[in-house]
């Protein structure tokens, strides 16, 4: 948060409401992010029903900063950098919501494959591609709370390590659907779960953006590197 | 060959290093800004600033201030504003003022405006007089108002239609320049929405200063904005940037009401 203060201090404090609100939301979508990876990675029920039913009090955070942040505008008038803030707070809110949703995918896939009960499931990598998209997104939060432009463009160029792991992730289940049919039913699961698992990582970079935005008043003036392939994909 | 469009607007007032003193104080430092053709440049900053003094330095209400005294060029293409030998009777019909409170005279509403043409020699005849004050009404917004009224005393006017008789009695008398300080600030919202659209309206035949408290307000009817900060130009450029990424910490520490 900026040192200097308003001289209405309620309008300060309306700030700080949607800041520690935008937080919370970020350390909720972490925490189904990772509930979601975990509950893939050792196939626990309890973990991935958590997730499910934990969905819910994101989309509750994120009307709740809708509301504040349209009362803030609606009787603040911010201008400037309040301005870019209150709009930031609305843009990042629905991003953390978009990625609890994607969270919850994950949990009702892993679900359905753990009742198809196969053995030996391709894509170990899948897991790294989890571990590297939650820094991502932890990265983000923290960016954005220290209002740090160049961590923020950092997370915005690392996009790519994930696009890479999907790639070949996608290779190596489509190989695994052809070698074994009884595989194509938790492989078409799996792509889908790697799938969301990618565009959260698009997220994490579209906070970043919007940090820069915050900070620097412009989005970051380079075009963002992308290696995902699998659209080009075929199987083999 | 390939025609290059110049969509810089030209420049209708160029100041250069104005400092104004009150005695031995100083309320305005070495200002220079370029002032745009028939476009709206709005003056902000906390009171005591020197908005209002600089904004009195372009039509020489200064010298009506016996302690002031003004240093430096301003120059309305080749009218030199502080030259001793400019008539500031002449100066002001050129760059007309609307002040904070509507001051009609206590005259009619017809008497109001047909003063100026009539002590400036600009009207030939009666009907001529008409058409001038019809005329002026009508670009201030007020004609359909008054139109059958004109002989009623301009005070039993509303403050709102008085600001736009005031505004009208500016432009009777052919000005290129309108000076507006704080028009708004005794009007109603609703009064002050009328003023604000007729503004944007004049801004196609007059250039318009205009100094204002409510930045609201700047950021509505102005195309550029400067900010005055303790007699110093902090900042000047284009609205849509003071008000959205302004390049000075001050002028975004104001217009964020973090300092007033």
């Amino acid at each position: 948060m900026d040192t200097q203060k308003h001289i209405s201090s309620a309008f300060d404090q309306d700030l700080t409401t949607l800041n520690d609100a935008l937080q919370k939301l970020g350390d909720l979508a972490c925490q189904q992010l990772e509930g979601a990876m975990e509950g893939l990675a050792m196939q626990n029920q309890a973990n991935l029903d958590e997730v499910i039913k934990g969905d819910a009090a994101l989309d509750a955070l994120e009307a709740e900063i809708n509301e504040k942040a349209i009362e803030v505008i609606a009787i603040r008038s911010p201008r400037a950098k309040d301005l870019r803030y209150v709009l930031v707070a609305l843009k990042v809110a629905t991003i953390l919501e978009r990625m609890g949703d994607y969270a919850r995918n994950i949990a009702n896939r892993t679900k359905v494959i753990m009742t198809a009960g196969n053995e030996n499931i391709p894509g170990v990598n899948i897991g790294r591609m989890g571990q590297v998209t939650q820094e991502m997104v932890r990265d983000a939060m923290t960016s954005y709370q220290n209002r740090d432009a160049e961590m923020a463009l950092a997370v915005w160029r690392r996009d790519i390590e994930v696009d890479h792991m999907h790639t070949a992730f996608h290779k190596e289940v489509l190989a695994s659907m052809s070698r074994n049919p009884n595989m194509v039913g938790t492989g078409a699961h799996l792509l889908f779960i790697a799938k969301n698992i990618e565009r959260i990582g698009d997220y994490a970079t579209g906070i970043a953006e919007q940090v820069h935005f915050l900070v620097e008043g412009a989005m970051p003036d380079e075009d963002r590197p992308k290696a995902d392939k699998t659209s080009k994909v075929v199987g083999t | 060959m390939d025609t290059v469009v110049d969509m810089a607007k030209a420049i209708k007032i160029q100041a250069k290093d104005v400092n104004v003193f009150y005695g031995e104080k100083q309320a305005l430092n070495n200002v220079s800004i370029d002032i745009e053709d028939r476009s709206v440049t709005a003056f902000i900053g906390p009171s005591g600033c020197g908005k209002s003094t600089f904004l009195r330095c372009f039509n020489r209400m200064n010298d009506v201030i016996p302690s002031c005294r003004v240093e430096g060029s301003i120059m309305m293409g080749d009218v030199d504003v502080n030259n001793p030998q400019t008539d500031p009777v002449l100066l002001r019909a050129r760059i007309g003022m609307v002040f904070q409170k509507p001051n009609p005279f206590p005259k009619t509403i017809f008497e109001n405006v047909a003063y100026g043409p009539r002590i400036h020699g600009l009207a030939q005849s009666k009907a001529e007089l008409d058409d001038m004050v019809e005329d002026s009404l009508k670009k201030a917004g007020l004609w359909g108002e008054v139109a059958d009224r004109l002989a009623d005393q301009a005070t039993g006017l509303s403050g709102g239609q008085q600001q736009r008789l005031c505004i009208a009695r500016a432009i009777a008398v052919g000005p290129d320049v309108l000076l507006m300080d704080e028009p708004c600030s005794a009007l109603d919202p609703i009064a002050t929405s009328v003023i604000e659209e007729l503004i944007s309206e004049l801004q196609q035949r007059f250039t318009i200063l205009i100094v204002t408290h409510s930045m609201q307000q700047a950021a509505r009817v102005s195309q550029k904005t400067a900010y005055f900060h303790l007699g110093t130009l902090v900042e000047y450029g284009d609205t849509k940037d003071v008000f959205t990424l302004p390049k000075n910490e001050q002028t975004e520490a104001y217009i964020s009401g973090k300092i007033g």
